[in-house]
């Protein structure tokens, strides 16, 4: 399967399955309109005729060769061997990644909150210690030979609960050596409880921090308010620039979500690296079409051509020697992730559990609060291995519709929570966000093009 | 050549059988928490 695209002048091949890309000349383009899979058994002469009005013989016999040297290197209609591969088809992964919901309270009470604005609609309550230390050892337990943990403090707001925090990294340091693990921890944060202490701590413990701001004053003050209605914009950014201007080379993203009322999000990027950061995140609100502020399918050639903006301006100053990284552009055709683990994406309830402050076990944050979706909890020590075993099950080969998208070495079948909510099935991908995808990730494929 | 030009060669192949090691991050842990993007993410090996 090939992909072929236009974009920014540049004409662009995908080998989908060796993962190759290539930039081509309008010939070499408009050739591969008439070739298919097999394209090796076709009539080399008919095609060339069909051809030769727009182009000269010998141009198009020239681009013809090249194809079929491109062919036999696997590099272009190459085929798909993975599928048989029984790593994908195991199914006993170490669940090793964990995100604790720390704090179902929030101090801000953002209007698009999947979380229904910090309680996930299970009433206000913070983590204990207590169950804390049960979400590691339950993470140690079901982690098998798994070196690297993954632990997310997330909420709610996980600075209204930041004791608790430190004293559960604590306690999981404590058993990094018995157990020959090592703890990557992250937190994502509004912001507003940040303090010198906090950031120094964040700084030191903290692997990743995400830093929740959707961009320009105005937008971010629309829907991430305080309970009185007031933005949280002046509070926020010079906490952030302060954590950000002491955090060395670590990771650190500032993210946040674009809706109906900023469909001219490429403005709050920018405006997020004027302020001084340059790891940055911008997500589509995910949310139901019957919001005022949700993105519907009417919005999409608004966002794309938002995209195609902010790739120009990333191109730009790219070009100029500066350091900009826009999360969803990032794309490493060279060393990124292996095909295994971009046919299982997430691994959401299968390596990837979310957890409550009632010790709920749950396959995502996203799923949190919905009871039918409950794996078990922490503190009876259940656990449901047969819904385990139904989203291991989740990769590209086996949802609906993915096997035959260009994309899917790049997306993995999107975002399993989603799926649910919107197509009514995990196995079911979000349309919205797979259009939403291909074209990021055809934006992304035309910068690393454009800066070749 | 002169009618393509390969900016990459591309390994997806040859990863299934290397990979799968699965000390990779999770992909919703990094700064995404509502879309699903993987190509993203680095290569422990």
């Amino acid at each position: 399967m090939i992909h072929k695209y236009k974009l920014n002048g540049y004409n662009i091949v995908m080998d989908v399955n060796s993962g190759a890309v290539h930039i081509v000349d309008d010939i070499a383009y408009d050739l591969l309109d008439y070739l298919d899979e097999d394209f090796s058994e076709q009539n080399r002469e008919d095609i060339i005729g069909k051809l030769s009005s727009k182009y000269k013989k010998g141009e198009i016999e020239e681009s013809y060769n090249e194809m079929i040297d491109l062919y036999k290197s696997g590099l272009l209609f190459s085929k798909d061997k993975v599928q048989n591969s029984p790593k994908i088809k195991y199914i006993d992964s170490p669940i090793k990644s964990m995100c604790i919901n720390i704090a179902h309270d929030c101090n801000l009470r953002c209007e698009y909150c999947f979380a229904a604005k910090g309680d996930f609609g299970c009433g206000r309550v913070l983590m204990s210690e207590e169950t804390g230390k049960k979400a590691i050892d339950f993470l140690i337990k079901h982690s098998g030979k798994r070196r690297n943990l993954e632990v997310d403090f997330f909420g709610g707001e996980p600075l209204m609960n930041f004791e608790v925090v430190k004293k559960i990294v604590d306690y999981a340091r404590s058993k990094e050596k018995e157990h020959n693990k090592n703890f990557r921890f992250t937190i994502t944060t509004n912001g507003i409880l940040l303090t010198d202490d906090k950031i120094e701590y964040i700084n030191k413990e903290m692997s990743n921090v995400v830093l929740s701001l959707d961009g320009r004053k105005e937008v971010n003050d629309r829907l991430r308010i305080f309970t009185n209605g007031k933005g949280s914009y002046d509070m926020i950014v010079p906490k952030y620039k302060k954590l950000v201007e002491t955090r060395g080379d670590k990771d650190y993203y500032v993210r946040g979500t674009f809706t109906k009322h900023n469909l001219d999000f490429s403005e709050d990027v920018m405006h997020m690296y004027e302020l001084g950061f340059d790891q940055i995140s911008i997500e589509p609100v995910v949310s139901d079409e019957k919001l005022d502020y949700s993105i519907k399918e009417e919005d999409l050639p608004k966002v794309f051509e938002e995209y195609d903006k902010l790739s120009k301006k990333i191109i730009d100053l790219k070009k100029k020697g500066s350091h900009i990284n826009f999360f969803h552009f990032m794309i490493d055709l060279d060393n990124g992730p292996c095909a295994i683990k971009r046919l299982k994406g997430c691994g959401c309830g299968n390596e990837y559990v979310a957890v409550t402050p009632q010790g709920d076990i749950y396959p995502c944050h996203q799923f949190v609060g919905k009871d039918e979706w409950k794996m078990g909890n922490l503190n009876d020590e259940t656990f449901d291995g047969d819904m385990k075993k139904s989203f291991s099950k989740a990769n590209v080969y086996n949802k609906n519709g993915c096997n035959d998208c260009w994309a899917k070495f790049y997306c993995s079948g999107g975002c399993n929570a989603n799926n649910q909510e919107y197509e009514g099935d995990i196995m079911n991908p979000h349309k919205i966000a797979c259009e939403l995808q291909r074209k990021r990730l055809e934006c992304a494929i035309m910068i690393k093009a454009a800066l070749n | 050549m002169k009618h393509f030009k390969t900016i990459n060669k591309g390994h997806l192949q040859e990863s299934a059988v290397k990979g799968g090691c699965g000390e990779c991050q999770a992909s919703c842990q990094s700064a995404c928490k509502t879309s699903c993007t993987v190509a993203n993410q680095k290569c422990e090996k």
